[in-house]
């Protein structure tokens, strides 16, 4: 570690800062949240629509707990979807620094260096669950009926944070990494499609051999289960402990790439 | 020469009470090295730079001035040597340095989606300058960079000249002892870099600020340094006065051009101390743009009964000095060529 004069104060005040300057940009130009918000709805209003019928057929089982519905089997995994889309925020945001002057200057104050990254973070979290509501109340508007209590919906809350916070350190590292904003919001799609290799829309029983040791095996399909298992009571088992264990990895996994990365370039810092 | 006129007026409007300095030299370095991937950028400079002046680096692209400006403020680490800015030392105790400087670098560093007032704003809570101190702050240098009326605007739809008055606005916010500024001109029309030539030395006049300034453009070290280094593939090839560098090349010449080889002869014959190009059918004679020599010059042309076609006085410039130092020029002979560009 370098021997940073800062306070914890100055540390904290300087990350609120940071998040202040990152919500501005978030409400001054929420189109980049809309297309957040929007893929996933469309990708529930296609497949409940479009692929729901034939679909629901293959899925009655799992979907035992609920009514049978497919969107009830659906919905879950289309908010783990809003939570992957949230990371293409974080990553083109923190690249659009990283290429523009912005970030030199902030380095050459005397700034809390873990500022800059928290800053976007942390706000890229609050857009992120922000849309994730907005993704639920669309799903109950087009049928979906969970069966949670407060204490379920509380958890279901606190497990996507957790998902959010892992997804969006990754995404400030590939941010960092990223050449160009251009690449910055391409890294992060297959991370988008990830859900749909688990259990999002139908079950990894259903898929061939390799397929369904990977989709079985995934982050994603643990916290989807658990998700799934919160809202519309279906048997969660392991997949709680799994889900909490991935989020928890990915989260300290990215989080130290990232500073890394961001490290990397402030080399009078390490000589220090 | 007209050029030390200049320099004495902006030196007699002296600042009338410099801060008191703790530290006479705001800059030092000594050894400084950096090489990428092998190949060395920066090979073994020492300079100093004292308070309250301006000090340019000067030097082709390529050069290595960006990486100096990098070292010392904090972005990058040298591979050898010592250096202190703003009384500390740049690799012991990089915020404290990082809490005297400002930097203003050649890309711009604003956020293009926060209003002028806003960026400014974002500047002074990271300073900790406190909500009153911060405002008074962020409206006085709207005032003084002339933004005013674009603060509310976002600086992404600013022109090129404005969005560098607000660069260096936020740079200002912190009220650095040194600031550095790489290129601050670069890419701006004519009347912006008059602009931002009489910000900065205002900087300097009025608030005893030190400010260490890289450029390509000889007339903006001229026009602002106190003390020019030159800068030519990672070493210091010359440092000095811009009129110690001046003098370095024994430039000035008067020369006579004729419109043909028989005037050319002629004259080469009436002035034995001429150099003749019967190509260019001109004729160098060495001499300064004074009357008595003029004059001279064209009394020995009226005894031999030549008729020139034209005369151009060549003062030595920083241009001279430049392409002496930096070997980019193609020599002596260009000249009349650069005779005939009196860029002033």
């Amino acid at each position: 570690m370098t021997p940073f004069t800062h306070t914890l104060p100055h540390t904290v005040a300087d990350s609120l800062t940071m998040l202040r300057r990152n919500l501005k940009h978030a409400r001054r130009y929420p189109s980049l949240t809309a297309s957040v918000v929007m893929t996933p709805v469309l990708m529930l209003l296609l497949f409940t629509y479009v692929f729901g019928g034939a679909l629901g057929a293959g899925v009655d089982a799992p979907a035992s707990g609920s009514g049978g519905e497919y969107v009830d089997y659906l919905a879950p995994g289309i908010i783990l979807m809003a939570a992957t889309s949230g990371a293409l925020v974080t990553a083109v945001g923190v690249c659009v620094d990283m290429t523009e002057g912005i970030v030199n200057r902030f380095r050459t104050m005397a700034v809390s260096r873990s500022a800059f990254l928290t800053g976007h973070v942390v706000s890229s979290v609050i857009q992120t669950m922000l849309s994730i509501v907005c993704v639920v109340a669309v799903a109950l508007l087009v049928g979906f009926r969970p069966h949670a209590g407060p204490v379920e919906w509380l958890a279901a809350a606190g497990l996507m944070t957790l998902l959010t916070f892992a997804l969006t350190w990754i995404a400030a590292g590939i941010g960092l990494v990223a050449r160009n904003p251009e690449s910055a919001s391409n890294i992060p799609l297959p991370l988008q499609f990830l859900p749909f290799l688990g259990s999002a829309v139908v079950p990894p029983e259903s898929m061939p051999a390799g397929l369904r040791w990977f989709a079985e095996y995934q982050p994603f399909t643990s916290v989807n289960e658990t998700l799934r298992g919160l809202l519309t009571g279906t048997e969660i088992g392991t997949n709680g402990i799994t889900a909490l264990a991935w989020c928890l990895a990915l989260t300290l996994t990215g989080y130290l790439w990232a500073r890394t990365v961001f490290h990397r370039g402030t080399a009078a810092d390490r000589r220090a | 020469m007209r050029d030390p006129l200049e320099k004495g007026q902006n030196g007699m409007t002296t600042p009338p009470t410099p801060p008191a300095p703790r530290d006479t030299v705001a800059i030092s370095v000594t050894g400084l090295r950096k090489s990428y991937g092998g190949r060395p950028v920066l090979d073994g400079i020492d300079l100093r730079v004292p308070e309250g002046t301006v000090f340019a680096l000067l030097g082709p692209n390529g050069a290595g001035k960006t990486t100096t400006v990098h070292i010392l403020s904090t972005l990058v680490a040298p591979d050898a040597g010592e250096a202190r800015v703003a009384g500390h030392d740049l690799l012991r105790e990089p915020d404290a340095v990082r809490a005297g400087i400002g930097v203003t670098g050649q890309f711009s560093a604003v956020d293009g989606l926060l209003t002028a007032r806003e960026n400014l704003t974002l500047m002074a809570d990271l300073h900790h300058l406190g909500r009153r101190e911060g405002r008074l702050r962020t409206e006085d240098l709207l005032d003084r960079f002339d933004l005013t009326d674009a603060a509310d605007r976002t600086a992404a739809t600013f022109s090129g000249g404005m969005r560098r008055k607000l660069d260096l606005a936020m740079t200002l916010v912190g009220a650095p002892r040194v600031v550095f500024l790489d290129e601050p001109t670069t890419g701006l029309d004519p009347r912006s870099r008059r602009v931002m030539w009489e910000i900065i030395r205002e900087l300097v006049d009025d608030d005893g600020v030190t400010v260490f300034l890289t450029t390509q453009y000889l007339e903006e070290a001229d026009r602002l340094a106190d003390r020019i280094a030159v800068l030519d593939r990672g070493g210091l090839v010359a440092e000095g006065t811009p009129e110690e560098l001046k003098r370095r090349v024994p430039g000035a010449h008067i020369s006579l051009r004729f419109a043909g080889p028989d005037g050319l002869a002629a004259a080469t014959a009436a002035f034995r101390t001429g150099t003749a190009d019967p190509e260019g059918l001109t004729l160098r004679i060495p001499g300064d743009d004074s009357v008595p020599t003029l004059r001279a010059v064209l009394d020995v042309l009226d005894h031999a009964a030549v008729h020139a076609e034209s005369l151009t006085v060549h003062t030595p410039d920083l241009d001279d000095v430049f392409l002496s130092l930096t070997g980019t020029g193609t020599g002596s002979g260009t000249g009349t060529g650069s005779g005939k560009e009196p860029a002033r």
